[in-house]
This record gives C-alpha cells, sequence and structure tokens, in this order.
C-alpha cells in the first residue's frame, strides 16, 4: 500500500508547483522547475501587465508592518505602493468611495458598511498583533496587571486614580502613586478601538449598553488622539495617562503596558505566542470576519485580533487587480516573516489557506487574475 | 479685427475671472448638498444636543459650537490687550527708529504657517500649560467662587484652553497689523488738539485717538474671530478632541468645529455621519460669510471714509 | 518715554494742580508701560517660537533628510525628499492655475469696473479669502477626489490650494492695479490703443513688481496649509510627480510626524518646519527687494 501513496504524493507535489501555488510558510519557497507565470505567483520581480503603483489606506494598527511590507515589496518589484494610515474607518470610507485601490482594517466591515459598498468586499487578513494597555505613570517601573473590571473602570471613568483599591488589589508589590488617571482614545475611526471595545463589550455589560462597540464610539470621556501613534504620543506626553495602541506602538515608543487577566483568569503579556494562541481552534467565518477577543485558551492574549486588507471582489482596471493579488499573497507568504520583529504574529497555516481562497477569487471582467 | 480680439479678451477676462464667484457658488451648493440627509434628519436640534454617537447614529453638533466659541472667546481676550497695546505703543510712543522694525517684526508671526503653530504648541506650549500655568491658575483663580468653575479639574494641558491660547497667538498679529493701520489713519489734528489742551500724551490716544480708531479696531477684532473660527491644525493638535458634555471648565478636553471635521472626515462611512460632519462645514460657511462681511465693511467704514480733521 | 507736557499754568501753579499733574504723569508711565509690556510679549513669543524652530529643526538637517524617502513606522534614518518634491510641484501647479485666475479677476474688476459682474466677482474673493481651509478642502474632496478625479491625487490637492491663493492674488493686484495712473490708460485709449493692448502692454507692465508681490504671498501660503491636502493630496512617501496619484508635502509630512510617538520623527518634524520657515521667510525677503525696486 505503500507505494502508490507515495506515488501520488509525488505527483500531487508536481501538481502543486507546476501551478506556482506555494506552501503556506513563513518564508517563501521558490517554485519547482517549470517556468512560472511572470504575472503568477509567487511574486519574484515585477508583471510586465501589472500597475507600478498602488494606494492602499487604513489601519495604524499594522502600519508598522504594512511600510515595512511596502519598502520590500519596492525594492523586490520596483512597484510603489502608497500605504497611508489614516485609521481603519477611513480605510473602510475610502474603499466605499473608491477612492483608494485598496483598505485596510482591524474592525470588520459590518454588514451594513458591506451594503453600502454596492459591490462584494474581500476581507483577507494579513497578521494578528495584540491591543495593550500603556500607561504613563511617574515612579511605577514594573508591568501592572489588568483585570477586566478594572479596565471597564477606569475608560468609564469610575475608577479615577492609580492608587485606587481596585487597581491596587492586583498589584500587590508596586507603590502606585496618587495620580489622576486620564484616558486616551482615538479621536479617528479606528480598528484598534473596535477590538478595545469589542473587548469591553464582551466583559463589561454596562460597557457594552452605555458605549458599544465600533471604529468610533462615545466615549465617556477622556482625551482624544489620531491614530495609534497619536494616542502612544499623548501617553507619552501625559503623566498619568492611560491608553491602548497596538503591541509595537508600546515597544518602539518604551511605553510601559501592562498584562490582562484572560478568560481563564491568567494574566498574560502581549507577545508573539500569546497572541498566536487566541487564534487557536476559531472556527473561520466564511467571509473571515471573526473577533478573537476574550479567547477561552487558557494562555491567550485576551484583545488579540487579526487585521484584514480590503478590497473588491471584481476590479474593472486589470493591471490594478494583479497588482492587488500580487501584492496581497505576497503580505501573507513572504511578508509574514517580517511579523515576528514587529511584534505581530503571523497568521496560522489554517488561515493563510483560507487567505489564498480569498486572493484567488479577485477577478477583473469577470477573469480570476491569478494563474491556475 | 482688433475688436474682435478685443472681444475675446474682455470675454477671456471674465470667463476666468468669473471662476470666482462660480466656486463659491459651487461650494455653497455643494455643501448643502452633502449635508441634506443631517439637516434633514436633525434639524434645529443639531445645534442644541451634545450627543454625537456615530454607532445609534445621532448627532449633534452642539459641543463643537460650544467648543469653538470657547476657544474663539480665549483667544480674543488674551490677544486683544497685547495686540491693540503693542499697536498704540508702537504708534505713539515707541522710539521713532523702532517703530516700523518692531511692528514687522510682530507682523513676521502672521507668515508662520499653521501646522508650525502646532508643533511648536504640542512640543513647548503645552507641557507648560500642563504643569505650570493651569495649576497656577488653578490655585489662584480657581479658589475664587464664580470663575473658579472655569479652572476646575486635573490639568492636561490638550484642553479648551491650550486652544484658545495657541489662537491667540495665532490671531496677534492680524489684530495688530490692524490695529495699528487703523491708528495711523487718525488724523494727527486729534492728537495735537488734545495736547494743545494740555493733556498727557496717553490721554490724548485714550480720549481722542482711540474712540475715533475704535470701529477699527473693532473690525479687526472681528477679523481676528474669523481666523480663529475656521483655524484648524494648530488648534486640532492641542484642544483634546474628546466630545464631552458642556462643563463649565476650561481644563476639558473639547472639539472645535474645524477640528472635529479634520479628525472625523475621512472616516465617517454612513451616509448620516457623512453629512453630519459637511454640516458641521455648512456653518462654517455661513458663519465665515456673515462675520467676513461685518469685519471688512467695519475696517473699511473706519479707514476710508473718515475726512481729514473730523471732530469724533 | 513720556512727552514733557507744557501745562498751561501760570508758574505760580497751586499745589494741588502740581499734585494733579504729577498723578497724571505717573499714571501715564505707568499705562506706557503696560503698553511697553504689550508689545515685548508679542516680540517676545515671535522669538521664542523661531528659536525653538531652529534649535529644535537643526539637528534633523543632513543630506538624507533632504534626499531619502521615509523609513517604515520605528525606523531611524531616512528623509522628507518626496514631501519636499511634493510641496514644490503642489506650489507649481497651484500656482499656474491661480495667478492667472487671480489676475484676471483682479483685471476684471480694476479695468471692466462698469461690468455688472464686477462687484459680485469681487465680493466672492474676499468671501473665499475668509472661509476655513477645511471647508475648501471638503469642497475639492466632494469635487474632485470623489467625483471628477475619483482618487486621492495631486491635482485635487493643487486645485484645494489654488482656491486658497486666488482671493490672495485678486487682492492684491487689485490693489496694485489702481495704483496705475487712470492718465496712462486714457493717453493710450486717446491715441487709439484697444483696451486689450492697454491692459497688457501699459498697466500690466507697470504694475508688474505688484503682480510679482502677489504671486510670491501667496505661493508662501499655500506652502503652509495642512488641512485641505489631507483630504485631497493624502500624502505619498515614494517620489512622485504624477498629478494623478496622491502626492506628500511639507506640512502633510509635519502634521504626521508631530502627532506620531516616535522622537526622530519629531526631530523630523521640527527640520521639516524649518524648512517650511526658511522658505517662507525668503519669500518675504524677496517681496521686499520687488517692493524696493517698486517704489523707484
Amino acid at each position: 500500500m505503500k507505494k502508490p501513496l507515495i506515488t501520488s504524493i509525488l505527483a500531487f507535489a508536481t501538481v502543486l508547483t507546476a501551478c506556482g501555488g506555494s506552501t503556506p510558510a513563513a518564508t517563501g519557497a521558490p517554485s519547482g522547475g517549470v517556468t512560472a507565470d511572470p504575472c503568477g505567483v509567487p511574486v519574484k520581480g515585477k508583471c510586465p501587465t501589472e500597475a507600478s503603483g498602488l494606494t492602499g489606506a487604513g489601519a495604524t494598527f499594522p502600519a508598522p508592518i504594512y511600510t515595512k511590507w511596502v519598502d520590500e515589496y519596492n525594492k523586490l518589484t520596483g512597484i510603489q505602493i502608497n500605504y497611508q494610515a489614516i485609521g481603519s474607518g477611513g480605510g473602510i470610507k475610502s474603499l466605499t468611495d473608491k477612492t483608494v485601490d485598496y483598505g485596510a482594517t482591524d474592525g470588520p466591515m459590518s454588514d451594513q458598511q458591506l451594503t453600502d459598498a454596492k459591490a462584494p468586499v474581500l476581507h483577507i487578513p494579513m497578521v494578528m498583533g495584540g491591543v495593550v494597555p500603556t500607561y504613563n505613570i511617574p515612579g511605577a517601573t514594573v508591568p501592572l496587571k489588568f483585570t477586566p473590571d478594572v479596565l471597564a473602570g477606569i475608560f468609564l471613568q469610575q475608577i479615577t486614580r492609580w492608587n485606587d483599591a481596585k487597581i491596587v488589589a492586583q498589584n500587590a508589590g508596586v507603590t502606585l502613586p496618587d495620580t489622576a488617571i486620564t484616558t486616551v482614545h482615538r479621536s479617528d475611526g479606528s480598528g484598534t478601538t473596535y477590538v478595545w471595545t469589542d473587548y469591553l463589550a464582551k466583559v463589561s455589560p454596562e460597557w457594552k449598553t452605555k458605549a458599544g462597540f465600533a471604529n468610533s464610539v462615545n466615549w465617556p470621556g477622556g482625551v482624544g488622539a489620531s491614530g495609534n501613534a497619536g494616542v502612544a504620543g499623548a501617553v507619552k506626553n501625559t503623566p498619568g495617562a492611560i491608553g491602548y495602541v497596538e503591541l509595537i506602538y508600546a515597544i518602539q515608543n518604551k511605553l510601559g503596558y501592562g498584562s490582562v487577566q484572560n478568560a481563564k483568569g491568567k494574566f498574560v503579556e502581549a507577545n508573539l505566542d500569546s497572541v498566536t494562541k487566541a487564534a487557536d481552534g476559531i472556527t473561520l467565518a466564511p467571509d473571515l470576519r471573526v473577533s478573537i477577543t476574550n479567547s477561552e485558551n487558557a494562555d491567550a492574549y485576551p484583545i488579540s485580533s487579526f487585521t484584514w486588507t480590503l478590497t473588491y471582489t471584481e476590479i474593472s482596471d486589470k493591471s490594478k487587480a494583479q497588482a492587488i493579488a500580487r501584492y496581497f499573497w505576497w503580505s501573507t507568504h513572504e511578508g509574514q516573516a517580517f511579523a515576528k520583529d514587529l511584534g505581530y504574529a503571523p497568521l496560522p497555516a489554517a488561515v493563510v489557506a483560507k487567505a489564498e481562497e480569498k486572493i484567488r477569487s479577485i477577478t477583473s471582467g469577470g477573469q480570476s487574475v491569478l494563474p491556475k | 479685427m482688433t475688436r474682435t480680439f478685443d472681444r475675446a479678451f474682455a470675454v477671456g477676462v471674465a470667463s476666468l475671472a468669473l471662476l470666482v464667484p462660480l466656486t463659491l457658488a459651487a461650494i455653497t451648493v455643494l455643501l448643502l448638498i452633502d449635508s441634506w440627509p443631517s439637516l434633514t434628519t436633525f434639524g434645529f436640534t443639531y445645534f442644541t444636543t451634545t450627543e454625537w454617537d456615530p454607532v445609534k447614529l445621532v448627532f449633534g453638533a452642539a459641543a463643537y459650537v460650544y467648543g469653538t466659541l470657547v476657544t474663539t472667546v480665549v483667544a480674543v481676550l488674551l490677544a486683544a490687550p497685547v495686540a491693540v497695546g503693542a499697536a498704540i505703543y508702537l504708534t505713539e510712543f515707541a522710539p521713532r527708529v523702532v517703530r516700523a522694525p518692531i511692528a514687522f517684526t510682530i507682523e513676521l508671526l502672521a507668515y508662520i504657517p499653521s501646522i508650525v503653530y502646532g508643533l511648536w504648541a504640542i512640543f513647548v506650549m503645552v507641557p507648560v500649560m500642563r504643569s505650570i500655568v493651569e495649576p497656577g491658575l488653578q490655585a489662584t483663580l480657581g479658589q475664587l467662587p464664580v470663575i473658579g468653575k472655569l479652572f476646575s479639574g486635573t490639568p492636561i494641558g490638550l484642553d479648551l484652553l491650550s486652544g484658545g491660547v495657541v489662537l491667540a497667538i495665532m490671531i496677534l498679529p492680524i489684530l495688530m497689523a490692524v490695529s495699528r493701520e487703523v491708528l495711523l489713519a487718525v488724523p494727527p489734528t486729534q492728537r495735537e488738539a488734545m495736547i494743545g489742551l494740555g493733556a498727557t500724551r496717553w490721554e490724548a490716544v485714550s480720549r481722542a485717538v482711540l474712540p475715533y480708531a475704535r470701529p477699527g479696531i473693532i473690525g479687526g477684532a472681528v477679523l481676528g474671530v474669523a481666523r480663529a473660527f475656521g483655524e484648524t491644525m494648530a488648534v486640532t493638535m492641542v484642544v483634546g478632541n474628546s466630545s464631552r458634555d458642556i462643563s463649565g471648565s476650561l481644563f476639558v478636553p473639547g472639539y472645535t468645529m474645524a477640528s472635529a471635521i479634520a479628525n472625523q472626515f475621512v472616516e465617517a462611512d454612513s451616509d448620516l455621519y457623512f453629512s453630519a460632519i459637511v454640516e458641521i462645514a455648512l456653518v462654517l460657511l455661513l458663519v465665515g460669510i456673515i462675520v467676513n462681511g461685518v469685519a471688512r465693511v467695519l475696517i473699511r467704514r473706519s479707514i476710508a471714509d473718515r475726512p481729514a480733521g473730523a471732530v469724533v | 518715554m513720556t512727552v514733557a507736557v507744557t501745562a498751561m499754568t501760570p508758574s505760580s501753579a497751586i499745589p494741588m494742580r502740581h499734585r494733579v499733574v504729577v498723578r497724571r504723569r505717573i499714571a501715564e508711565t505707568v499705562i506706557v508701560g503696560l503698553l511697553l509690556l504689550a508689545t515685548l510679549v508679542a516680540v517676545v513669543l515671535l522669538v521664542t517660537i523661531l528659536a525653538y524652530v531652529i534649535l529644535r529643526g537643526l539637528p534633523a538637517i543632513d543630506i538624507a533628510f533632504f534626499t531619502q524617502r521615509p523609513k517604515p513606522f520605528g525606523e531611524v534614518g531616512g528623509g522628507i525628499a518626496p514631501a519636499l518634491i511634493g510641496t514644490v510641484m503642489l506650489a507649481a501647479v497651484s500656482g499656474a492655475i491661480a495667478i492667472p485666475v487671480g489676475i484676471a479677476a483682479a483685471i476684471f474688476v480694476v479695468e471692466y469696473r462698469s461690468g455688472r459682474f464686477a462687484a459680485p466677482v469681487r465680493f466672492a474673493a474676499e468671501l473665499i479669502a475668509g472661509l476655513p481651509s477645511i471647508v475648501i478642502g471638503v469642497f475639492v474632496w466632494a469635487l474632485l477626489v470623489r467625483g471628477l478625479v475619483g482618487h486621492y491625487a495631486a491635482i485635487a490637492g493643487a486645485v484645494a490650494l489654488a482656491v486658497i491663493m486666488v482671493p490672495i492674488v485678486a487682492r492684491t493686484v487689485e490693489e496694485v492695479l489702481k495704483l496705475v495712473p487712470n492718465s496712462l490708460r486714457e493717453a493710450a485709449l486717446a491715441l487709439g490703443a484697444p483696451r486689450w493692448k492697454v491692459i497688457l502692454s501699459i498697466v500690466l507692465p507697470t504694475a508688474r513688481a505688484g503682480v510679482l508681490t502677489a504671486s510670491i504671498l501667496a505661493l508662501a501660503r499655500s506652502a503652509g496649509e495642512t488641512a485641505p491636502l489631507l483630504l485631497t493630496a493624502l500624502g505619498n512617501d515614494f517620489f512622485s510627480t504624477d498629478l494623478l496619484r496622491p502626492i506628500g508635502a511639507l506640512p502633510l509630512a509635519i502634521y504626521r510626524y508631530a502627532i506620531s510617538p516616535y522622537d526622530d520623527w519629531h526631530t523630523k518634524a521640527w527640520g521639516a518646519s524649518l524648512v517650511l520657515v526658511v522658505v517662507i521667510g525668503a519669500a518675504g525677503m524677496l517681496l521686499r527687494v520687488v517692493a524696493r525696486q517698486r517704489v523707484r
């Protein structure tokens, strides 16, 4: 029985490489000996018919890795992908208005937003990251522990000073000063806000009724700043401030960030492992819109999220469709290698497989743009 | 043939020139069309509600209007004494040699782009506000009965007061330039008559010159108000950008109408949300037209129409 | 600084009148002191702002700053070259639109004063001049980005800047055209020159310096505008001169870097501000030179 099995495996592998399909590995392996279509995948260089430039706009959550990607992709292909981090809300609106070639968001489009887009939109997951509570407490050098109640209480403006009993209870060894807490939130439409408020809504019924979860909510107080960068900046400049940012923003700016108690009661810090674990065992919806906050996994970081790029399924300009499909392919394959250094978790294999499906479904004039 | 060319030239010039009123009309029309859903859905409550909720799709810009008014009032209250004072000093009392150079130096402030003011405000002004000025105000004026409320709350630095202060610095050169122009236009006979009657220099200025110049100076203040109303970037960077209930304190983060648009325009995805933002722009357009018109009428009347030697 | 006032009282002054005079003089000194204080406040403010821009901006200035494009978020190094090129390009295109339109508007208002539309043109120019630049950004976004062009593009940014510049050009050129003596026009017309020749060959050349002043003023103003560009040009971290693609600009770079948390970017924001201020300052100097020639 072994021989036929090995033969079929070898045959299957040959067929795979001939089609140019790559296995969902973190580093892209060059395809086999068959001459690959220059406009196919994996991407080796610019293909003759694809567009030489694209405009993308949206989330600031993945901006550090997206800007890294466009830089690397430019070195590889010479294509200029101008990504502007204007916030997830901006990404969604720009895509809906068709003022950009693709959008990016960490808060998946709602059903209403998808309807407003008037044509089918694909959500393509790119990386995973964690949103951390970052703070500026003069004198506190040890990372703080936050329970869901404390986080909700702070942002509901019910816990107003750092030496509040509820905070002290979790952080026995730390001297917390009697400083007022200033909450910093996003003033622009933000997927990071979506992730943060999605989590708070899950752990705090009061938050759910008072503010809800979305890219932009009615915050019960606090200061607003623009972009993950703006929030990090505001926290950095304001003693006693607490905000929420994607992990890399806290790290790059040497801001303190705390661990959060997850659904299983464990205090977990956001890192590669804990964020990856948040996606363990999830059932992916067919359109790939899924929330992974407050995961039931024991070691999962509870405020984790996918981040997606958005594109129309049907793109009339073929050169742009090709460029988008190929760039997205590269991002979900070769691009994953850059995730770790920037504090993002690469996509699990199962998710990459789904992403491939979606990318292959991009059409121009009804025809699939990636060769089989 | 020359006549045809002459006519063609006139038509050419006219077509280019008419682009200007055409643009103004286009602005008005486009803003009206795009804000229509909000205008019809909320009507007048748009200006009386502070609830601004993109999730529940309820929009009331009262907090933005309040923020604009507060920052503008603070700006004028701070800038006017300094600007008018400097203008008077430079036209009446300063040694003649330094008058023009110093005036020129101060007017240079007008050439600094708004974004540079914003940058300076974030990194230099706000920390000073947060650690020195606001605690200081709280400790002194904040203890008084009625106006103390203005200075209550934790000083963050990113608040309405900072917005007002940066606006004050930005309208200072306009106010000063206009005041100076108006003061220089006062006929010397006014001063000379007073001095001939035995007045000190200051008395001459305050009793004969200033009342004469008052409409023009007020016109300049109105111009400053117009500038403050529409200033976007510098204010956005320091005003706090948090829509909240209208409290009485200056130490509270707020929005101005212009900063609300700057922050939320690119991402207002639902139709109603988008039209609510455009309605803010429409309001700014209308207010800008009114205020600007009033200012220019006041100034022009003050400078141009007074015959020499007229008594106030 | 008080001017000695010769009181018209006889030398045998009653002591009370003398005290009154002294009191008035003290009041005067105090008040003038306050006025001087006001002046100093204004001067100190300007000096402080310029000092910070220079001191904090200079460290950013190096060759890379002017020649390289930005590095990915968080990485140190790189430069703002695309934004510099963008500002120059936007200035060129918006100037090409705004200066002719502005001059035409001024000519229309001054030379064709009896026309029915002269007043509306003037009125509209003044009103547009008073509009917040964000409103103009919203307008151009709706007209071009959402409408005619279909996406964020440099041309939209240029049009937005042009709308802001036209009233500045028109107002300044109008003042200058009014200064041209009517006798010149009348003499030319009496000699049989057609209207268009009078304007192009006689009036405009006489007002040449003023036209130049107007152009420089408008360009300097447009170089510092941020809000409308946020909604139209979007920004571009790659080198681009394509009118149909988004483009970067100095004020955009300053804004985004200023609100970021990265120290390197903050320094670059100061550096870009320094460049802007120097350019505008140079424009101002140029204006003075041109103005002096005009007087001559």
